[in-house]
C-alpha cells in the first residue's frame, strides 16, 4: 500500500453513540463498584485502602468462604439444569416450529414465549401457589392421576428446592433459546435444504446433518447467554424464597449472596465493601467462562455466508 | 403413499409435542386469570374450577382500579420501554455494523469492551448511577430510566446483531460500493433491512427486562408521576398480601400490557422473516 490510508470517519460515527452511552452509564459506575472492593470502613467511619485483604477474608475466613462456595456450587447446578433441560427443549421446539407447512406455528410460538415476558413477581408468586401444599393445585392434580404419594413440598425441602426453582426458571426462559434457534433455522436458504432433499436427506437426518451444523454458532450464543444469565440470576430466588434463599441457604446463589451482603438483611447490616468484593469475584468467574467460550469455542465454529 | 403416511404421522407427533408444551407454558397464567374472576371463597375451595355464576366476582378488579393510577403507570412504562428500545436498536445496530464490517485497529478490543456489559449486571453500579443522576438533575424523570436501560440493552444487542451481520453477503455490500453508495447508505438501505428478523429478536429480548424491571424505577424514579406499572403493581401486592382477589387481579392486569407489546413485535418478527429478507 502506498501512502497512508485516509481516516475512515464513518467507523467512528457508527461506534460513537453506543460506546459513549455505554461507557458513561455502565462502565464508569461499575468501576466505581470494583474500586469499592479495595477499600474498607474504619471504625471512625472513614474509608481506608486495604488492597486485596477483602478477598483474603472472602476466600480465607471460614464464615465467608463457606457461604461463597455454597453459593457458587448451587449456581453451577442451576446452570447445569438449564443447559441439560432448557436448551435441548428450546432447540427441539424450534426445530418442530420451523418445519414447513406446520399449522398454527404462530400460535405455538406466541404461547410458548408467554412465560418469558412475565415479570419475576408474577412467576414467583404463581409457582409458589401451585406448589404450595396448602392451596394445593399440584397435590390435587397428582391425586387425580393417583400419584399423590409423589408429592412433596418441593420448595420447602433442602434436597429439591434448588432444582425445583431451576426448573421454574427453565419454564420461564425456554422461549429465548427457542426464538434464537428458530430465527437461525429460518435463515437457512431453501436451496441448501432442497439440495439435501435431492440427495435423499430428509427428516431427522436432515436436521442432524444439515441444519444442526449450520445453527451451531447460534447454539454457542445461547450457551454463553445462559451461562451469563444464570450467574447473574437473582430475582426468581429472591421473590420465591426471599433474600435468605431458604430453606437453610440451599437455594443461595451468587446473586442472593451478593444482595444480602451489599444491602444487608434483617439483623445484618449491609457491607458495601464486602458486597463489592463478591461482585468482583462474580465478575471474575463470568469473565473466565466468557473467555473460554470466545477463545476456545467460538473461534473454532465455522460460519457460512449465504 | 407410504411417504404421505409417514409425514402425516410426523406432523401429528410434532403437534402433540407442541400442544403438550403449550399447555405447560400457559397453565400457570390460566390459573391466575380464572381465579382473578372468582370470589375469595371459591379461590380456596376449587382453585382449578372456572368461574361460574355463583362464584363470579369482580371484587379484585374494583379494588385494584380504585387504588392508584394504573393508566398513568402504564403510560410511563410504555414511554420508557419504547424510547429505550429505539435507542438500543439504532445505536446497537450501528456499532454491530462497524464491528462486523470493517477491519481496523482495536476492532477486537472494542468488541470485547462492549461485550463486557453482557457479563456484569448493571445493578452492581447502582450507587454510582444514582450519584450521576442526582448530579445531572435527572432523578425522578423518565429520562434517567431511558438512559440506564439503553446502556443495559446495548451490549447484548451489539453481540447478537454483529453475529447476524457477519452472515450478510459481502458481495451485496461490495456491489453497493461499486455503485457508489456511501457507507451510511449501505448500512441503512442494504444491511438493516436484511437483519430485520434479528432486530425483532433483539427488540423482544431487550423489551422484557425493561418492562419488568423493579430495581431502577424504585431507586431512580419512585415518584408517583413517573412510577412504572411493575413498580405500581409490586407496591400494590406488598400492601394487599392477604387480599388474594386484589393480588390476582393486579397480576392479571400486569400481564396484559406486556402481552400486547409482545404481540406487536412478534408480528414484526414474522413479517421480517416471511419477507424472505435473509434468504
Amino acid at each position: 500500500m502506498s501512502g497512508r490510508r485516509q481516516i475512515r470517519w464513518h467507523i467512528a460515527v457508527f461506534l460513537a453513540p453506543a460506546v459513549l452511552v455505554y461507557t458513561a452509564i455502565m462502565i464508569v459506575p461499575l468501576f466505581g463498584t470494583l474500586n469499592l472492593s479495595l477499600f474498607n470502613q474504619t471504625p471512625e467511619r472513614t474509608t481506608e485502602f486495604v488492597g486485596l485483604s477483602n478477598f483474603r477474608t472472602l476466600f480465607g475466613d471460614p464464615r465467608w468462604s463457606g457461604a461463597f462456595w455454597n453459593a457458587l456450587g448451587n449456581n453451577a447446578w442451576f446452570f447445569v439444569v438449564h443447559m441439560l433441560v432448557q436448551n435441548p427443549i428450546g432447540i427441539l421446539l424450534a426445530a418442530l416450529l420451523s418445519s414447513p407447512r406446520l399449522r398454527m406455528a404462530a400460535f405455538y410460538r406466541t404461547a410458548i414465549f408467554i412465560p418469558t415476558i412475565l415479570s419475576f413477581v408474577i412467576v414467583g408468586f404463581v409457582w409458589k401457589l401451585i406448589l404450595s401444599p396448602i392451596w394445593g393445585i399440584a397435590p390435587g392434580m397428582l391425586d387425580v392421576v393417583g400419584l399423590k404419594s409423589l408429592f412433596a413440598p418441593w420448595l420447602g425441602k433442602e434436597d429439591y428446592a434448588l432444582t425445583a426453582l431451576a426448573l421454574v426458571s427453565v419454564w420461564q426462559f425456554v422461549g429465548i433459546p427457542m426464538m434464537l434457534i428458530y430465527a437461525a433455522l429460518l435463515s437457512i436458504p431453501d436451496e441448501v435444504l432442497e439440495a439435501a432433499e435431492m440427495d435423499g436427506i430428509t427428516g431427522m437426518s436432515q436436521f442432524w446433518k444439515i441444519k444442526l451444523p449450520l445453527i451451531l454458532p447460534s447454539i454457542g450464543i445461547i450457551s454463553i447467554l445462559t451461562f451469563v444469565g444464570n450467574f447473574n440470576a437473582f430475582d426468581l430466588i429472591y421473590v420465591a424464597q426471599g433474600a435468605l434463599a431458604g430453606p437453610d441457604f440451599s437455594t443461595d446463589i451468587l446473586g442472593t449472596f451478593l444482595y444480602r451482603t451489599f444491602f444487608g438483611f434483617q439483623l445484618q447490616l449491609g457491607d458495601p465493601h464486602m458486597g463489592a468484593t463478591i461482585a468482583t469475584a462474580m465478575f471474575g468467574i463470568i469473565l473466565i467462562g466468557v473467555c473460554i467460550y470466545l477463545f476456545g469455542i467460538q473461534t473454532r465454529l465455522r460460519r457460512y455466508q449465504f | 403413499m407410504a411417504q404421505a403416511r409417514i409425514s402425516a404421522g410426523r406432523s401429528i407427533a410434532a403437534h402433540a409435542v407442541l400442544i403438550t408444551y403449550t399447555l405447560i407454558a400457559l397453565f400457570p397464567v390460566f390459573v391466575i386469570l380464572i381465579n382473578s374472576f372468582k370470589s375469595r371463597k371459591a379461590i380456596f375451595a376449587e382453585p382449578l374450577a372456572l368461574p361460574t355464576r355463583e362464584t363470579f366476582d369482580l371484587i379484585g378488579y374494583t379494588t385494584v382500579l380504585k387504588q392508584g393510577d394504573f393508566f398513568g403507570y402504564f403510560q410511563n412504562s410504555m414511554i420508557v420501554t419504547v424510547a429505550s428500545l429505539f435507542f438500543v436498536l439504532l445505536f446497537g445496530a450501528m456499532a454491530a455494523f462497524a464491528l462486523s464490517e470493517y477491519r481496523f485497529r482495536g476492532n477486537l478490543l472494542t468488541g470485547l469492551y462492549l461485550a463486557l456489559g453482557i457479563m456484569i449486571p448493571i445493578r452492581l453500579g447502582t450507587v454510582a448511577i444514582l450519584e450521576l443522576m442526582v448530579a445531572s438533575g435527572l432523578v425522578n424523570t423518565l429520562m434517567a430510566l431511558i438512559l440506564v436501560y439503553t446502556a443495559q440493552g446495548l451490549p447484548l444487542a451489539v453481540f447478537i446483531l454483529s453475529e447476524f451481520m457477519k452472515q450478510v453477503s459481502d458481495d451485496l455490500k461490495n456491489a453497493g460500493r461499486v455503485d457508489g453508495l456511501s457507507e451510511y447508505t449501505i448500512f441503512f438501505r442494504l444491511v438493516l433491512p436484511l437483519v430485520r428478523p434479528a432486530m425483532a429478536t433483539v427488540a423482544v429480548f431487550t423489551m422484557i427486562p425493561i418492562w419488568n424491571d423493579l430495581w431502577f424505577p424504585l431507586i431512580l424514579a419512585p415518584a408517583e408521576s413517573v412510577k412504572t406499572i411493575t413498580l405500581g403493581s409490586q407496591v400494590f401486592i406488598g400492601q394487599f398480601v392477604t387480599n388474594w382477589n386484589a393480588v390476582l387481579a393486579a397480576l392479571s392486569l400486569a400481564i396484559l400490557p406486556v402481552l400486547v407489546l409482545y404481540l406487536i413485535f412478534s408480528r414484526q418478527l414474522i413479517r421480517g422473516i416471511t419477507a424472505g429478507a435473509v434468504k
